[in-house]
């Protein structure tokens, strides 16, 4: 039964990597930008997070509501001033800018909240926890996976079902003939990005209620996020969200066998998938 | 001639460092249906994506209704009324049929096109409304581009080689459908390499050669040998 436990456990938490990869997942399939500071952009709102749960006196879901909009404006800010101007048919600069931009956020959190660990208190309800059978789940845990799905889900209906999902399958296929529709694709990226910060935000304010973060993880974080984007296939948010929770049973039965497996354990069944599938388990069948 | 939509005026235009267009002047008159011709190479797909603003020129070389466009981004010059059917249709492959149509009519501009307007016209794509705008035959394809460009209701609507690669029964049930299109003040300018068709089609013809209007004049009044002349340049 522990081990039944520890996939359900994996499970839970693999809902929290689906949605550190579907921001990822998102902008790369918009405008084939792979953000390198997608890891610190996700630390980064947590600690926007727990700046204003501290100012306002507030539980951190509360704060959740002002750190949406706040990432997405900064994303979209940040993609129009900065992201844009790098972008052409080399991909290499904007790498190489967000590589930059992820070593001036970890300076920049270190400086500002030094490299103590924090934590964003959410209460009693971090302990909560019910039984399902023998096994005893977490509320917290459940929540995270609830939220991800429904990330995940919002995702999928604006991308099928809306202009704005509309606009970005557009660009994402032919960026020039999107403009003679009338698309300005700075403004669209822009948008893409906006978007993505937004589950940023979500996915921040989760991990540092999860637990205790600090300036210097963002870049396993980033890691994590991209092998749930492969091992779901690029492209495919339902995808993203199986990556995730691949991922995530895949660390605790490696930690069941021996605590030092955890991390490690992930790591092997994401190469394990990249050498057998290389597209993904799930890759976006294009016309 | 009555008042030009488009005006034309010594645009150099390049494709990275190659130069494709050499002071080219030329003018479209409100409501005519103008030809271009012209070998490959000639610079025909290089004029419309200048017109287009693909391909970002002087402000002053290019003008519509009076203002100067020939530097805005294409989303703006799109915004004026000014549509592009592309050389090899590019459809929105991740789109279906009905999403690529809706897309081009997404700027909101008023006109007489809309959805079930577009079915009429052509009304095997209401039928394949909901597939993969990909999967549809070419010639069913090209409907889909040209209606593309259609629902944005522009003043100017261009066609970049609209018959190419299809076969000549599909090609002539496209062509029939033009005289639905022009007309109701539309103008339009058709770029082809099948000169029997241009100039049938077309009041006036503008024949390109390495950049340069070798010929331009009257459809109906041109002569085979002063095409011939301007086509291959001897």
């Amino acid at each position: 039964m522990d081990w039944v436990n520890a996939v359900v456990q994996g499970t839970l938490l693999g809902g929290l990597y689906a949605m550190f990869a579907a921001g990822l997942s998102l902008i790369f399939g918009v405008m084939r930008l792979v953000n390198i500071a997608h890891g610190d952009l996700i630390v980064l709102s947590a600690y926007v997070a727990l700046s204003g749960a501290m100012l306002l006196g507030v539980s951190p879901f509360v704060v959740l509501i002002l750190a949406v909009p706040v990432m997405a404006a900064f994303g979209y800010l940040l993609q129009r001033l900065v992201l844009n101007r790098t972008m052409g048919d080399d991909i290499l600069p904007p790498l190489l800018v967000t590589f930059g931009l992820s070593v001036i956020i970890q300076n920049a959190l270190l400086a500002a909240y030094s490299a103590d660990p924090q934590k964003l208190q959410a209460g009693a309800i971090e302990t909560a926890a019910f039984a399902i059978g023998p096994i005893t789940v977490g509320v917290m845990p459940v929540i995270v996976f609830a939220t991800a799905v429904a990330v995940i889900a919002g995702l999928q209906w604006v991308f099928y079902h809306t202009a704005l999902g509309r606009a970005f399958r557009a660009t994402s296929d032919r960026q020039d003939i999107a403009q003679l529709m009338g698309l300005n694709r700075a403004h669209v990226f822009g948008l893409a990005m906006a978007l993505s910060m937004a589950v940023t935000a979500v996915a921040g304010v989760f991990l540092g209620m999860r637990t205790s973060f600090d300036p210097a993880i963002g870049g396993s974080r980033l890691i994590f996020g991209f092998e749930a984007v492969i091992i779901g296939g690029l492209g495919n948010l339902w995808g993203t969200l199986a990556g995730g929770v691949i991922l995530g049973v895949a660390q605790t039965l490696g930690a069941k066998l021996h605590p030092g497996f955890q991390v490690l354990s992930g790591h092997v069944v994401f190469l394990f998938i990249l050498a057998v599938r290389p597209r993904g388990l799930f890759p976006r069948i294009d016309g | 001639m009555p008042e030009p939509i488009l005006s034309i005026e010594g645009l150099d235009a390049h494709y990275g460092d190659f130069q494709a267009l050499y002071g080219l002047s030329m003018q479209v008159a409100r409501g005519e249906v103008a030809a271009v011709i012209g070998a490959n190479g000639a610079g025909k797909t290089t004029l419309m994506r200048s017109v287009s603003g693909l391909i970002r020129n002087q402000p002053q070389a290019i003008r519509f209704r009076g203002q100067p466009i020939g530097g805005l981004r294409a989303d703006q010059v799109a915004a004026l009324g000014i549509a592009l059917v592309p050389e090899g249709r590019l459809l929105f492959p991740s789109l279906s049929v009905e999403e690529n149509l809706i897309i081009g009519g997404q700027m909101g501009r008023p006109g007489p096109w809309n959805l079930p307007r577009l079915y009429d016209l052509f009304p095997i794509l209401r039928e394949r409304r909901h597939v993969p705008a990909t999967a549809l035959s070419g010639g069913q394809q090209q409907m889909v581009a040209i209606g593309r460009a259609l629902m944005s209701n522009p003043d100017l609507l261009m066609m970049d080689e609209i018959s190419l690669g299809l076969a000549p029964v599909v090609i002539k049930s496209i062509y029939e459908a033009l005289p639905g299109i022009v007309g109701e003040g539309l103008t339009a300018i058709v770029v082809e390499q099948d000169i029997a068709k241009a100039l049938s089609v077309s009041s006036r013809v503008t024949c390109l050669q390495e950049g340069r209007v070798s010929l331009s004049g009257a459809s109906a009044q041109v002569t085979r040998d002063a095409i011939s002349r301007a086509y291959f340049g001897v």
